[in-house]
């Protein structure tokens, strides 16, 4: 994985909360800083997906490793 | 690109139709939509400070009844007393066991978000309702303000 400046944890918890709680997050970095996100709700893989869509935000990576999944994101 | 608008409805009063409305406005505020949600007739008990909703299996048949519980009280038996308060109880447990946001967590995530709540003038003096028992940030409003966002919105919904 490569590197990112902060890390939020979102196991356990679905939808929509990893998507509220990561726009929070990205809401106090600055331009251009990588967000790294574990989540534990499947359905958070097509949800990340459309939400760098819709916001511009570039999705760098996101994987399955060890029953996680885990995001990196560009702030816009 | 100029910020897409989402207008909501919220009519309903009930644990598991207060969900739809504050999932969705607070995904939408999320994506940078402008929203707002307009809180008629049952739909005002989602701004109360105190959420004391209940789910009720009377009249839904399409409610997942745990243990067969559907089998062992068919129709009537849902009417017993004690049972809409034992259905909300479970799904409250169910939900947080799940990990799905509390109403109250949803709602504030909202306001966060600058979603704004306007409440039906009309449906809180019909019910006698006290807007001083409402969370704080509520526009009290009619339907013609509700047109004049929801008259520009990308998408609107009735729920």
């Amino acid at each position: 994985m490569a590197d990112f400046d902060e890390e939020l944890d979102a196991s356990g918890l679905n939808c929509p909360l990893p998507i509220l709680r990561a726009k929070k997050a990205l809401a106090g970095m600055e331009s251009g800083k990588v967000l790294h996100i574990i989540a534990t709700d499947p359905g958070s893989v097509k949800d990340f997906e459309a939400f760098s869509k819709q916001t511009g935000n570039e999705l760098i990576e996101s994987k399955e490793e060890g029953g996680k999944f885990h995001f990196l994101i560009r702030k816009a | 690109m100029e910020q897409k608008k989402l207008a909501i409805i919220a009519t309903k009063g009930t644990l598991d139709w207060a969900y739809p409305p504050f999932i969705l406005g607070s995904t939408a505020a999320a994506l940078g939509y402008e929203v707002e949600i307009f809180f008629t007739f049952y739909g005002l008990q989602l701004l109360k400070k105190n959420l004391d909703l209940k789910v009720s299996p009377l009249g839904n048949p399409g409610m997942p009844m745990p243990m067969g519980m559907d089998k062992w009280f068919p129709i009537l038996g849902l009417a017993l007393p004690g049972m809409e308060a034992m259905m909300t109880s479970m799904m409250k447990k169910k939900m947080a066991s799940k990990g799905v946001a509390s109403l109250e967590e949803l709602r504030e995530l909202c306001q966060e978000a600058e979603v704004r709540f306007i409440a039906c003038n009309m449906t809180v003096e019909l019910f006698d309702m006290d807007p001083s028992d409402f969370i704080d940030g509520i526009e009290l409003a009619g339907a013609a303000r509700f047109f004049e966002f929801a008259g520009d919105a990308d998408i609107c919904m009735y729920m």
